[in-house]
């Protein structure tokens, strides 16, 4: 049942792919990586909300219905942001964010 | 033995969380990150709950990982390394998460987490279906509707969006 191993280990797990989908935002180019790096960070917040939810609350359900619901919207941010990028491909066969800037000026 | 499997999940995270990020073959970013929600669905597994792992396992890494490894055959070609950034911007960024990691880790060490103490409820797949469909206190039903309208929101927008004009 895990009750042996602190929640600690659990919220500095969850920090850890937080600050590493972070590092990945911030350093890729590419638009599906950067995409990447949310799913990370998501997956991050499951994480601690069902760590919390499990040491913290356990008489309540709240932290697992929340991450349910995050991956509920993390899938249809993901098919709206993919379809995003193919549309962005055809139009400029590039999906550097660097050089998609045609609506900027 | 729970101990041993745990720590092993949490290496294996941090392990493939940091080559998803710095690896240059994006097709190996995303197989990397399936591997990271692989784990993850391992300690919510032996977190006891069953239907939360069996929804990451089927969302996250067969339908999300599934999409983004489509997206990547679509987009690239799969020997292309990706563009680096500049080194000094790569090493800003790391100084930043690793003072954002810090600071938040120690704050969780001394924020003294205590459980409330009372009975465990029950969470297995019976429980979370009558929580999901029950309108009354401790209902999630409102939420459960609004993420089927976003749903099908999403795939609405997602097929007018993509699709060849």
């Amino acid at each position: 049942m895990l009750t042996e191993i602190p929640i600690e280990h659990f919220s500095i797990i969850a920090l850890f792919i937080f600050f590493t989908g972070m590092y990945g935002f911030f350093t890729r180019k590419n638009m599906i990586a950067m995409l990447m790096s949310i799913e990370l960070i998501l997956n991050a917040v499951n994480l601690q909300f069902v760590a919390f939810n499990k040491f913290l609350y356990p008489n309540l359900m709240e932290g697992m219905f929340f991450s349910l619901f995050i991956i509920a919207v993390a899938a249809a941010e993901a098919a709206v942001a993919i379809a995003i990028i193919i549309n962005i491909y055809r139009r400029l066969k590039t999906i550097d964010v660097e050089k998609v800037d045609s609506m900027k000026y | 033995m729970e101990t041993i499997i745990f720590y092993t999940l949490a290496a294996a995270i941090v392990v493939f969380s940091v080559l998803a990020v710095t690896t240059r073959l994006i097709l190996r970013a995303a197989i990397y990150l399936l591997f990271v929600l692989l784990a993850t669905a391992g300690i919510y597994m032996m977190l006891n709950y069953q239907f939360l792992a069996a929804v990451q396992l089927t969302v996250y890494a067969g339908g999300i990982v599934i999409l983004i490894v489509f997206s990547i055959l679509l987009t690239s070609h799969i020997n292309d390394r990706l563009a680096l950034e500049s080194k000094g911007r790569r090493i800003s960024a790391a100084i930043i998460g690793l003072i954002g990691f810090v600071i938040s880790a120690y704050t969780v060490a001394n924020a003294n987490l205590t459980s409330n103490g009372l009975a465990e409820a029950p969470h297995n797949t019976k429980a979370v279906g009558m929580a999901l469909m029950n309108y009354g206190e401790n209902g999630y039903i409102l939420p459960f509707e609004v993420i089927s309208i976003l749903l099908l929101a999403a795939m609405v927008g997602a097929i007018v969006i993509a699709k060849k004009r």
